[in-house]
C-alpha cells in the first residue's frame, strides 16, 4: 500500500515514484528518439499527440481504480462505441450542453453499475462478467445503429472536442482535470485508501470493516461514468461516429495503465504512472507513422511494451524478495 | 464433486433439447439432417479450441491469444506454401509447430517469469496479430489445391472431415483428463497451485504443456479453418476466443479452476451453435445474436452462482 509513510531520505521521491519517474525518462528518450524524424517536435505535432492521448488518458484513470481494485475490464472498448453514439444521439436531437455532456457519462456510469453489480454483488469473476458485455454491449450499439455511421453532427458538438481555453485545448484540459481529481481521490480520501485496501487484500480489508462490494460496485460505476467522458472527447473530435468505434481500447486502457506501472494482482500504482503511460502509447503511435513503419504492426509494438513492463516489474519483485 | 459436474452436464443436456425444440418453432428447417450437420461443422473449429481451453482453464488460467494464433499460424502456413514454395505437407506441420511455439512464448512468460495468465495473453492477443498483419502486409493466400481443401470441406461416410477430427480430439482429450496421472495433475494445479507443488506435481511442467497444447489446437483449427473457407487471411480467428471461452464456461468449468470437463464444453459448443443457427433461420440478424450469446454466458454463470449459494445456506 502506497498510504505507508517513507522515511524522508534524499532519495524518497525516487523511492515512492521511483517506477512512475522512470517511465516518464523512458517517455523523454522516446520522443527524442522520433524527434530526429523532420517534422514530429513542431508544436503542432506535440499538440496533436496531446489531443489524441486525452481519451486514452481519461479512460486510463478509471482502469487504474479498477486494475488497482483487483479487478478487470475488457469491455471498456464496446461501452466506449455505446457512450460515444449516445453522446452523437443527444447531441443531434439538439439537446443542451449540459445534457450532451452528462449523458454519455451516466450511461457509462449505468454500464459500470451492471458490471459492478455482477461482479461485487453475483460474485462472477471479472473477467467473465466483462467478457460477456464486450459482446452485449458492441453488438447492441451495431444492432441500434444498424452499423451505419452517425453523421452530420451539429458544430456545438465539435466545439467540445477541437475547442481550447486559453490557448489549451479542451480535451487536453479536460484530461488533466481527470488525472488530478483522481489522484487525489486515490491519495486523500477514505474511499481511495480503501480501493488500495481491497485490492491488496480483499480477506484483510474485509476484517478491517470496509465495505468490500460497495467500494467495488463504485470502482466500476466511476470507471464507467470516465469511460463516458472519454468517449464525449473521443467522439467530438471526428465528423462522424461508427459503430466501431473503440475496437481494442480495452487493450491500450489496460496497456496504459501496466505501463504505468500499476500493479496488475491489485493494490499498487497511482494515476500519475497510467497518464504517463497512455502518453507513452499515443507517442510510440505517431512516431511510428512518422518513421513509415505500416500501421500492421503496431499492436505488435503495443504487446511487446506491454510484455517488457511486466516482465521488468516480474524481476525486479523477485530481485528484492531476495 | 464428481456427482455436481454430472448434474451439470444433465441440465445443460435438457437445456439444449429445450433449445433444439424452440429453435424448430421457430424455423422448420432447423431440425433437418443438412442443418444439423452444418452447425457442427461450423462450431468444428472453435471446438478444437475449446478443447483445450477447458484444460487452460480448470488449471485456473486463460488464453487470450488462441484468435492471434489462428491468424499467426495460418499465415505462417499460407506465406511458407506462396512464398517459399514449400509443400502444403510440410507447410501445415509447420505451421501446427508454429502453434505450439506460440503457446510455449505464453507459457514461458506464465510459468518462468510468474506474470499472470491474462495479461501475457491480452499482450500477446495484440503481438501475434500484429506479426500476422505486419508479415503478411494484410493480403490473403488463395488458390489452395482441393486436396488441402477437403479437409474442410469434405466427408468421410457422409460427415464432414473436421467433425471426425474433432470427434477423436475430443475423445482423447476426455481419456487424458479423467484417466491419466497428468489430468488429475491438471485438476490438481487448478484447485490448489501450492498443494499440487507441495505434493510433487511439476506445476511448471504441466501448465507449460497446457499452454503449448492451447497453440497447437489453435494452429490446427487454423489449418481447418483455411481449408473450409478457402483463403488464408491474417484477420482469421478474431474473436475466437471470446466464443471458445464462452463454451468451456457454460459448460460448467469454473473460471476459478479445479472442476470441468470437454464434455460440458461440447454440449456448450453446439447450444450456441444451436441457437445462432436458429437464430440465423429466423432471420435474427448476428448483431442482435452477439448479444444473446454474451448474455447467455452473464446468466447461466450468475445462476450457477446463486444455485451454489442457496446449496450452501
Amino acid at each position: 500500500m502506497t498510504s505507508e509513510r517513507i522515511p524522508p531520505t534524499r532519495f524518497a521521491l525516487w523511492r515512492q515514484y521511483g517506477r512512475e519517474m522512470s517511465v516518464g525518462v523512458f517517455l523523454v528518450l522516446l520522443v527524442g528518439y522520433f524527434g530526429t524524424t523532420p517534422g514530429f517536435l513542431r508544436a503542432d505535432n506535440l499538440r496533436d499527440i496531446l489531443i489524441n492521448a486525452a481519451p486514452l488518458v481519461i479512460a486510463a484513470c478509471g482502469m487504474t481504480m479498477v486494475i488497482i481494485a483487483g479487478m478487470i475490464d475488457i469491455s471498456a472498448g464496446s461501452a466506449l462505441a455505446v457512450c460515444a453514439v449516445v453522446a452523437g444521439v443527444t447531441s443531434k436531437s439538439g439537446a443542451s450542453l449540459p445534457t450532451v455532456i452528462l449523458l454519455p457519462m451516466l450511461t457509462g456510469a449505468v454500464i459500470g453499475a451492471v458490471n459492478g453489480w455482477l461482479v461485487a454483488g453475483v460474485r462472477i469473476p471479472a473477467i467473465i462478467v466483462t467478457l460477456g458485455m464486450m459482446s452485449v454491449l458492441r453488438g447492441g450499439v451495431i444492432w441500434w445503429t444498424r452499423g451505419e455511421w452517425i453523421g452530420n453532427l451539429p458544430p456545438s458538438f465539435s466545439a467540445i472536442g477541437r475547442g481550447e481555453v486559453a490557448g489549451i485545448p479542451t480535451p487536453v484540459l479536460v484530461a488533466i482535470g481527470i488525472v488530478v481529481a483522481t489522484a487525489l481521490l486515490l491519495a486523500r480520501t477514505p474511499l481511495g485508501r480503501h480501493i488500495y485496501a481491497v485490492g491488496g487484500n480483499p480477506l484483510a480489508a474485509a476484517r478491517m470493516g470496509i465495505p468490500v462490494r460497495r467500494v467495488l460496485w463504485l470502482v466500476f460505476v466511476m470507471h464507467g461514468a470516465l469511460l463516458g467522458l472519454s468517449a464525449l472527447v473521443y467522439a467530438s473530435r471526428f465528423s462522424v461516429i461508427q459503430s466501431n468505434a473503440g475496437a481494442g481500447f480495452e487493450l491500450l486502457a489496460i496497456s496504459a495503465v501496466v505501463v504505468g506501472g500499476v500493479n496488475i494482482f491489485g493494490g499498487q500504482g497511482t494515476v500519475w504512472g497510467s497518464a504517463i503511460g497512455g502518453l507513452l502509447l499515443q507517442v510510440i503511435s505517431t512516431g511510428l507513422i512518422f518513421r513509415r513503419v505500416s500501421e500492421y504492426w503496431a499492436p505488435s509494438v503495443q504487446g511487446a511494451l506491454v510484455l517488457l513492463a511486466v516482465v521488468a516489474d516480474a524481476l525486479r519483485t523477485r530481485r528484492a524478495r531476495r | 464433486m464428481k456427482r455436481i459436474i454430472a448434474r451439470r452436464e444433465a441440465v445443460l443436456v435438457v437445456l439444449l433439447l429445450a433449445e433444439m425444440a424452440a429453435m424448430q418453432s421457430l424455423s422448420p428447417l432447423f431440425l433437418t439432417p443438412d442443418n444439423l450437420i452444418e452447425v457442427v461443422r461450423q462450431s468444428a473449429e472453435i471446438g478444437l479450441i475449446a478443447l483445450a481451453m477447458t484444460l487452460v482453464i480448470i488449471t485456473a488460467g486463460i488464453d487470450l491469444s488462441v484468435g492471434s494464433i489462428v491468424g499467426l499460424s495460418v499465415m505462417t502456413m499460407g506465406m511458407l506454401w506462396e512464398d517459399a514454395r514449400l509443400p502444403l505437407a510440410l507447410a501445415v506441420p509447420f505451421a501446427l509447430v508454429a502453434g505450439a511455439l506460440l503457446g510455449g512464448f505464453n507459457g514461458t512468460l506464465i510459468t518462468a517469469v510468474g506474470i499472470p495468465p491474462l495479461i501475457v495473453t491480452l499482450a500477446t492477443m495484440a503481438g501475434f496479430r500484429g506479426i500476422a498483419l505486419g508479415m503478411s502486409q494484410a493480403r490473403s493466400i488463395r488458390n489452395f489445391p482441393e486436396g488441402f481443401l477437403w479437409l474442410g470441406q469434405g466427408y468421410v461416410a457422409g460427415i464432414p472431415v473436421q467433425v471426425w477430427i474433432l470427434a477423436v480430439t475430443a475423445v482423447l482429450f476426455h481419456l487424458g483428463l479423467t484417466r491419466t496421472a497428468w489430468g488429475r495433475s491438471v485438476f490438481s494445479i487448478g484447485a490448489n497451485e501450492a498443494a499440487a507443488r507441495l505434493s510433487g506435481v511439476p506445476v511448471n511442467r504441466v501448465k507449460m504443456q497446457v499452454y503449448m497444447l492451447s497453440g497447437f489446437m489453435s494452429a490446427l483449427a487454423a489449418v481447418i479453418y483455411a481449408a473450409h473457407v478457402s483463403v488464408a487471411k491474417p484477420d482469421a480467428g478474431l474473436g475466437f476466443e471470446l466464443t471458445a471461452i464462452t463454451a468451456v464456461v457454460l459448460g460448467g468449468t469454473a473460471v476459478s479452476g479445479g472442476e470441468g470437463g470437454v464434455l460440458g464444453t461440447l454440449i456448450a459448443l453446439l447450444m450456441v451453435g444451436f441457437l445462432r443457427s436458429g437464430l440465423t433461420l429466423a432471420r435474427v440478424p448476428s448483431e442482435a445474436q452477439d448479444m444473446m450469446v454474451g448474455l447467455l454466458l452473464i446468466i447461466v454463470v450468475a445462476i450457477d452462482r446463486w444455485s451454489r449459494r442457496a446449496g450452501r445456506e
